[in-house]
């Protein structure tokens, strides 16, 4: 399926009941060059807007909240070494996490790409 | 890099470290290797010294040279206008330097006998009442080393009077904290063992008060408030004795963050808004030196509700002329939640603070925040038909752009202060607050002349400019004069090299 987006600039897309969730090309643009990044603990269950994670620039270090109910089933370790490919690369090897959904409807109410290129028109 | 005498050019030097500066055969002191010092080794047990201590060979003017230099590269307030805001970096005067490094104060050690300090302990009792007659406040404490400290100090008399009460009131463990506070706040409100609850800002870059009711709620499990006012907008809180009224009356303590009181100074007195506890950037306010030029120093002022857990040690007057230092309180009326810090505080930022306090007076200090003001308004309103003014109205002490000036022009908030080093101006604070997009925080402060606020707003003026006309690449490779060009900031923050290492000796180096 193609990504779905938050309103706090996070997206996800899902393959059966995995999803795999990163920020946004905005949302790195926003935050600089990014130096770390506190990813999720693998099994560990998330409901929909808990914090997750933090990503951290020379900026400013921001949270990132779970888009929907689940468990995390893997991380980008990758990225504790190269937190910089979530600005090279957002939606592809900057991906953060993939969480196995328990609430698979929750994902068809976030944005589509449209609404979401509404909700950030300076994208 | 390496120690050669030949990649300086034109007078700027490329300094190296003193170890790559080593030449073995080279020493500053005269010491006698062989001498008998009279130390024995067994006297130190196992812990006399096997290898050698490797400091590098200079002599004494190399070291002198080395250190000179290294200064040259350092840019000051002594050197130029430095905007940052919400740091209020302002002249020092040099009155407050001599008046400490006056004999009988500048020699004085904290371990001398009370009664050879009388002097100083004259100066705690007198600098402590300023602070109380300045913020209206009945109490202060003087140990905390800095702000943040100050804050620490601040949050844990909240605690230690949150501890006292009875029942359900002594689990208030809920800390209110403005979305626009500044970043320690939060952090400072977690180590005291309370939970963060933000209060978004409304339009205007105040607190929404309706955000502030919704969260207080009947209150019967919130700890305080932290707020900063003027805030980091540069904007007075106008609902902070209604917020107060509320928070006292629902059981909880107002910290006020004080770190903006060069503002308000001789103006409005902080206890009169409500406020329980407030620290005081002597740095910011009182004009002794700043950052790495410290140490800092970060007087509490508490109300008569606080006032009973001020950490030790405090100074008491005992009779004409007469004080003495308190240093323990086992029972009595006060409850000290413990000590801050060794000694007494900083005693030397103390005389530089009582010296600016006294040279000025009630009407200089009155003025003196009034200049700070009247300077970050003419900033503004010079500069807001070209740069975009976040808020409307007139601002406190500092000038809060957001960066919808530089919209299609291919230019960032940081390349537009990068640029600024090239133009000879110390950029302004960038992207702080948060809650204003791409953010620009000039605190030209009340110690810059209106010719210094002339040019710089007419590099201001030519920035924006070069901005429009473009090419943005200029921008993206600034500084282009500085002894460094743009660093790779995440390889900055990531890859730290904080000390020298020796080369790993060769083989036939080490045969």
């Amino acid at each position: 399926m193609s990504a779905k987006f938050t309103e706090n600039d996070e997206w996800i897309t899902v393959d059966g009941e995995i999803g795999t969730v990163g920020v946004t090309s905005y949302a790195q643009d926003q935050l600089g060059d990014i130096v770390y990044v506190e990813l999720p603990t693998v099994g560990k269950t998330y409901k929909a807007g808990d914090e997750i994670g933090v990503v951290e620039s020379v900026k400013a270090a921001a949270e990132i909240f779970a888009p929907a109910d689940g468990e995390v089933t893997e991380i980008n370790a990758a990225l504790e070494d190269k937190p910089g490919v979530i600005n090279s690369d957002p939606a592809g090897d900057g991906w953060i996490y993939k969480i196995k959904l328990s609430n698979g409807p929750q994902v068809d109410g976030l944005m589509d790409d449209a609404a979401y290129k509404a909700f950030r028109p300076d994208a | 890099m390496n120690g050669s005498q030949f990649s300086h050019q034109g007078l700027q030097f490329e300094e190296s470290l003193l170890f790559e500066l080593d030449r073995p055969d080279s020493c500053g002191v005269d010491f006698d290797g062989h001498a008998d010092l009279g130390l024995a080794e067994d006297s130190l047990g196992n812990l006399y010294r096997r290898a050698p201590i490797a400091l590098p060979g200079l002599s004494e003017p190399e070291v002198v040279r080395h250190y000179t230099r290294l200064s040259q590269k350092n840019y000051s307030i002594d050197s130029g206008l430095y905007p940052l805001g919400s740091c209020t970096m302002k002249h020092n005067p040099r009155l407050n330097e001599k008046l400490a490094r006056l004999e009988g104060l500048g020699d004085l050690h904290p371990l001398q006998p009370v009664a050879t300090v009388q002097g100083v302990l004259a100066l705690y009792d007198d600098i402590g009442r300023w602070l109380q007659e300045i913020c209206g406040m009945p109490a202060v404490a003087l140990s905390p080393a800095a702000g943040a400290h100050g804050e620490l100090c601040g949050m844990m008399c909240i605690r230690a009077a949150i501890d006292e009460k009875e029942g359900e009131d002594s689990s208030r463990r809920r800390v209110l904290v403005p979305e626009s506070a500044h970043g320690t706040n939060p952090s400072t409100a977690t180590i005291c063992g309370f939970t963060v609850d933000p209060i978004p800002a409304d339009a205007g870059g105040r607190i929404d008060m309706m955000a502030f009711k919704d969260k207080l709620g009947d209150g019967s499990d919130v700890a305080g408030i932290m707020i900063t006012n003027p805030n980091t907008c540069g904007l007075f809180e106008t609902d902070i004795a209604k917020i107060a009224e509320l928070i006292h009356a629902s059981g909880g303590y107002v910290y006020c963050d004080g770190a903006n009181l060069n503002a308000i100074m001789g103006r409005v007195r902080p206890g009169d808004l409500g406020i329980d506890c407030m620290h005081i950037n002597l740095h910011k306010t009182f004009s002794t030196p700043h950052g790495g030029g410290g140490p800092g120093a970060g007087p509490v002022v508490l109300s008569a509700a606080l006032a009973p857990y001020a950490p030790l040690p405090w100074v008491v007057k005992t009779g004409d002329d007469k004080f003495d230092l308190i240093e323990h309180e086992p029972g009595g009326p006060a409850k000290p939640f413990g000590r801050l810090k060794g000694f007494h505080g900083q005693t030397g930022m103390f005389i530089r603070a009582l010296a600016y306090m006294m040279s000025h007076g009630r009407d200089g200090l009155r003025q003196a925040s009034g200049d700070a003001v009247l300077n970050a308004n003419y900033v503004l309103a010079k500069l807001k038909d070209v740069m975009s003014p976040a808020f409307p109205e007139y601002c406190k002490h500092e000038a809060l752009f957001d960066d919808s000036f530089l919209a299609g022009t291919g230019v960032s908030t940081m390349d537009f202060a990068k640029a600024m080093i090239d133009e000879g101006f110390h950029p302004m604070t960038v992207y702080f607050p948060l809650v204003v997009h791409g953010a620009m925080l000039i605190e030209p402060t009340e110690t810059e002349s209106k010719f210094a606020l002339d040019e710089f707003i007419g590099a201001m003026r030519v920035l924006v400019e070069r901005a429009r006309t473009g090419p943005a690449e200029k921008f993206h490779q600034a500084p282009r004069l500085a002894p460094r060009r743009r660093i790779d900031e995440t390889e900055a923050a990531r890859n730290l090299r904080l000390r020298w290492l020796p080369e790993e000796p060769t083989r036939d180096a080490a045969d």
